[in-house]
């Protein structure tokens, strides 16, 4: 199942997580000791952040470091602009609309 | 667009909300109208090329609103609003989901909470979305995304004949 991006970060430990590999890629390892948490619990975590690509894994030697997917952030606020262009175009139609029937009713 | 009125648009990633803003140079009984009333919704109610076309709407608490969006082709995409309290004139809340032809609902769905106030004439309302998940989200885009690409292939054709 893809995951939902907004469930993703609607996690303050999961947001916490990105604010700090937006900054330098972790191995699960140093991302358990930073938060004070179970390498199964990051685990947990990790999980839901690369299942809807806000992270992506990058083997180094026998180490799996995670990096932060910009792109994938762009994506999604780039679909954020499309979605306030909808409610735009919905909301200068209802400008003429109202226009329309203030003429009728002023005439 | 009138460029003198608020067009806000906010989206709190963290707690799945969106938030918009928007003043309509009309009063606050007429811009009600425009809400709550399915013969005006259906005149501006889904962004051109898609247009809307209400079923039946019985504005109460707990009645709703069984509408499409239509594309240009045709497609139907059906959606439920449920009405869960009204204020007359100053508040609506209302539970929104995608369903079938037959009104079978896809849930989860969304919780819209919508506030008309007016002063000097301009009318203002605040819109709250809530818990609409971006998977839903996407689904809405996706047929706005249909509408929008049928139009450029009807103008690429109407080119085709003008050239």
């Amino acid at each position: 199942m893809k995951q939902d991006i907004f469930q993703a970060i609607a996690d303050p430990t999961r947001r916490a997580i990105l604010t700090l590999i937006a900054i330098q890629a972790l191995t699960p390892n140093a991302m358990a000791e930073k938060f004070d948490m179970t390498r199964q619990a990051v685990s947990k975590h990790i999980k839901v952040l690369h299942d809807c690509e806000l992270i992506t894994p990058k083997h180094s030697g026998r180490e799996i470091y995670y990096h932060f997917n910009a792109k994938k952030m762009q994506e999604f606020d780039h679909w954020l602009a499309q979605f306030r262009q909808n409610w735009e175009t919905q909301f200068n139609q209802l400008d003429q609309l109202l226009t329309t029937i203030k003429d009728q009713t002023t005439k | 667009m009138n460029n003198d009125l608020l067009f806000d648009f906010n989206v709190d990633k963290a707690a799945k909300t969106v938030y918009i803003t928007r003043e309509f140079n009309a009063s606050q009984f007429l811009v009600w109208d425009a809400f709550t009333k399915a013969e005006l919704l259906d005149q501006w109610g889904a962004p051109a090329p898609m247009r809307a076309k209400t079923k039946y709407m019985n504005f109460e608490v707990g009645g709703r609103r069984f509408y499409a969006m239509i594309s240009p082709d045709g497609q139907e995409r059906w959606a439920v609003q449920e009405f869960t309290s009204i204020t007359p004139k100053t508040n609506f809340k209302m539970y929104n989901a995608f369903a079938d032809k037959d009104e079978n609902r896809e849930l989860p769905g969304s919780e819209w909470d919508y506030n008309f106030s007016e002063q000097n004439g301009i009318t203002k309302v605040h819109i709250i979305i809530f818990n609409e998940s971006f998977e839903r989200l996407e689904k809405l885009l996706e047929g706005f995304k249909i509408g929008f690409t049928m139009t450029l292939k009807n103008l690429e054709e109407l080119l085709v004949t003008l050239s």
